[in-house]
């Protein structure tokens, strides 16, 4: 029944998106796979803007199409295949769930660049790229742990994956090291899209004595959750401040643009490799929206810490870092190694939780 | 104290929707109409409601608009299946598939596009008394307004001539128009109510539970208003109390997780339904009380012999 109605959606969204790609053929063509509506202005809202990049500056030799609301799974692959067919030389599939249907589709079109976001599998024509959202997400929590009345934070978590942890980590350490009598309360909506139970998820937070929301799934319900009840929230994937001008702090904003561009350039002069990219603020991948609805003093120190973060000075995860049961796992003045963050499964000292397995 | 008042204001709200969609079907049903396109004119209502408060800035149009594509969408449904005859269940669920691609197709132009929400309403002095002042005195308008379609949509059934005519044409069509009485007419007129209430439930979804529209934002809660009719087995005094209990289980499940009580979301997320069931079981093995309840022609095509 459910998948009767994806198909058909599916199949609508690639015939709308498809046919609307009409290009002259000696335009390189860029494809692009989303897990929600470029609308969400949340994750995908975010990736579009990177598309729309590469129109701006490569759009006499480029022609970009994307094929949006495409479940991860089987029909991933088919939406895919379909993008690498209809003649794209560089595919974007941009949700981890893509992965395995990249690779496959990766295996079958040797010619075609593939780039997978947020994923780990490579091979000779798939790419993986990623950002070090942590890294902002610690600036958050340095907000949070100055500006919360009631010590008490709301995290609206999608599903409990390193990238989601080792956020929640980040926020966590981010407010501890303002303020150690934090408590950041979890909840798992187990979706990255659905908004009135994003919405059901921050009110829930708010009644049990939350002041501050942060979210990690997509779209804007959360913050207007926030907004209605005039309590502050952080945005997600985009500057959402145009939704409660009154509520966001700041929002981590995912900039793929220079990356997308970057990648699309490397297609068109031949260079493109294979490589593994996770860049954070030093590269501008991530970038702080502006301060906003907090004293200057705040405002400041928290462009302080993104500052530090950005010029490699500071890192989120300088020890020492005890995880739940007491252990050190990261020893004092040292710093977590990617390998560690990327496979981070265990809540950091200090959050009163179980991580769900 | 605070949180058990909190979690309260906020369960009704997540089974206001509920009880507006739940109230329409039950009304549709007792007149022997089963229609499985809930969803579908949830949907429906949910992005013309939105469409219309966009367009227009007042939030009374996007209810009126909510709840009138609603209607028009089950007259689709009453035209097919009461005039054409075909068969309700399969109607039903294609209703509810035209309403999901529908509803994405008109949505995209207003994804990502915000509202002035409707909000609570403040009474000077009852909505300030301690406790009871927010319970009874603090809910946005709508949530009353659930309420009252609720309590007269019973007293209509109960009490008055032409309730007492629509559950006879439910029970026993053949009978009803045997008397005289037009049973295609009340079908239509109780299948439109249901749509208008459908829209209406989608309407507050898109208006003020989360004000924005998303693809798909009803995420099955026109199921769950069908399966809600059978748990109240037919009776609107019992629509209320399963609403709060079906829309409440999700808020409960939250708050059992921000609280750290480590009993794992999906279980709790599925007992409504184990409920549904056990009632199901529980009043099939008392057919007097089915027969007291249940329409008797419920999902039958009614053909007039001349």
């Amino acid at each position: 029944m459910k998948n009767i109605i994806k198909l058909t959606a599916l199949a609508l969204a690639g015939a709308l998106a498809l046919t609307t790609g009409a290009v002259s053929a000696d335009k390189t063509k860029v494809g692009f796979i989303y897990i929600g509506p470029p609308g969400d202005h949340g994750w995908t809202y975010a990736h579009d803007q990177g598309r729309l990049a590469i129109e701006k500056e490569l759009g006499d030799h480029v022609q970009t199409t994307f094929v949006e609301n495409v479940p991860e799974g089987p029909d991933a692959e088919r939406a895919i295949a379909k993008l690498a067919e209809t003649g794209h030389e560089l595919i974007f599939t941009t949700s981890f769930g893509y992965m395995e249907p990249t690779l496959k589709v990766a295996k079958r079109f040797p010619n075609v660049k593939f780039e997978h976001a947020t994923g780990y599998k490579r091979a000779d024509n798939v790419s993986t790229y990623v950002a070090r959202f942590y890294e902002g997400r610690y600036v958050q929590g340095v907000i949070a742990g100055k500006i919360s009345k009631s010590n008490v934070i709301g995290y609206i978590a999608s599903f409990p994956i390193p990238e989601v942890v080792r956020g929640i980590n980040a926020f966590l350490l981010g407010a501890h090291s303002v303020n150690p009598d934090i408590k950041v309360k979890v909840v798992w909506v187990y979706t990255w899209f659905d908004p009135p139970k994003e919405a059901d998820a921050a009110k829930v937070l708010m009644d049990q004595g939350a002041d501050i929301i942060t979210q990690h799934t997509d779209s804007t319900a959360a913050l207007q959750a926030a907004a209605e009840r005039g309590i502050y929230a952080f945005g997600q994937a985009s500057d959402m401040i145009h939704f409660a001008e009154k509520t966001q702090l700041t929002s981590i904003i995912d900039n793929w643009g220079p990356y997308y561009v970057a990648r699309t350039k490397a297609v068109l002069d031949g260079t493109w490799a294979s490589t593994d990219t996770w860049d954070g603020m030093d590269k501008g991948m991530v970038v702080m929206a502006p301060y906003t609805n907090m004293p200057a003093d705040v405002a400041a120190l928290a462009a302080k810490t993104a500052e530090s973060i950005r010029s490699g000075a500071f890192h989120p995860f300088t020890g020492p870092i005890h995880n739940q049961a007491g252990e050190q796992v990261v020893a004092a003045g040292a710093v977590a190694d990617d390998g560690m963050l990327a496979g981070m499964s265990f809540y950091v000292q200090g959050i009163d939780d179980k991580l769900p397995q | 104290m605070e949180l058990l008042i909190a979690s309260i204001m906020t369960m009704m709200t997540a089974a206001t929707p509920l009880v507006f969609a739940a109230t329409g079907e039950l009304v549709s049903e007792k007149s022997g109409v089963l229609n499985l396109g809930v969803e579908g004119m949830m949907l429906i209502g949910a992005v013309f409601g939105f469409a219309a408060v966009t367009l227009t800035g007042t939030p009374l149009a996007g209810l009126l608009v909510g709840s009138l594509s609603g209607l028009l969408a089950a007259l689709i449904f009453a035209v097919l299946t009461l005039t054409l005859l075909s068969n309700q269940v399969a109607t039903g669920l294609a209703l509810t598939i035209f309403g999901t691609g529908l509803s994405a197709l008109v949505g995209l132009d207003y994804v990502g596009e915000t509202i002035v929400q409707i909000r609570a309403v403040h009474l000077p002095v009852l909505s300030d008394l301690p406790i009871v002042g927010r319970l009874l005195f603090g809910h946005d308008p709508l949530v009353y307004l659930a309420i009252v379609i609720l309590g007269l949509s019973g007293w209509f059934l109960k009490h008055t001539r032409w309730g007492m005519i629509l559950r006879a044409v439910g029970d026993s069509d053949g009978s009803a128009h045997a008397i005289g009485y037009p049973v295609i007419a009340i079908r239509y007129a109780a299948v439109a109510f249901g749509g208008a209430m459908a829209g209406l439930g989608g309407a507050y979804l898109s208006l003020v539970y989360t004000p924005l529209w998303a693809e798909n934002m009803t995420a099955g809660r026109g199921w769950i208003a069908l399966a809600l009719v059978v748990f109240a087995s037919w009776r609107p005094s019992r629509v209320l109390l399963g609403a709060i209990l079906f829309g409440g289980i999700t808020i409960l499940q939250l708050n059992a997780q921000a609280a750290g009580f480590g009993i794992p979301g999906a279980f709790m997320s599925m007992l409504p339904y184990i409920a549904t069931i056990v009632v199901l079981v529980l009043i099939s093995r008392d057919p007097i009380r089915i027969r007291l309840n249940a329409p008797a022609c419920l999902g039958r095509p009614f053909r007039a012999e001349r």
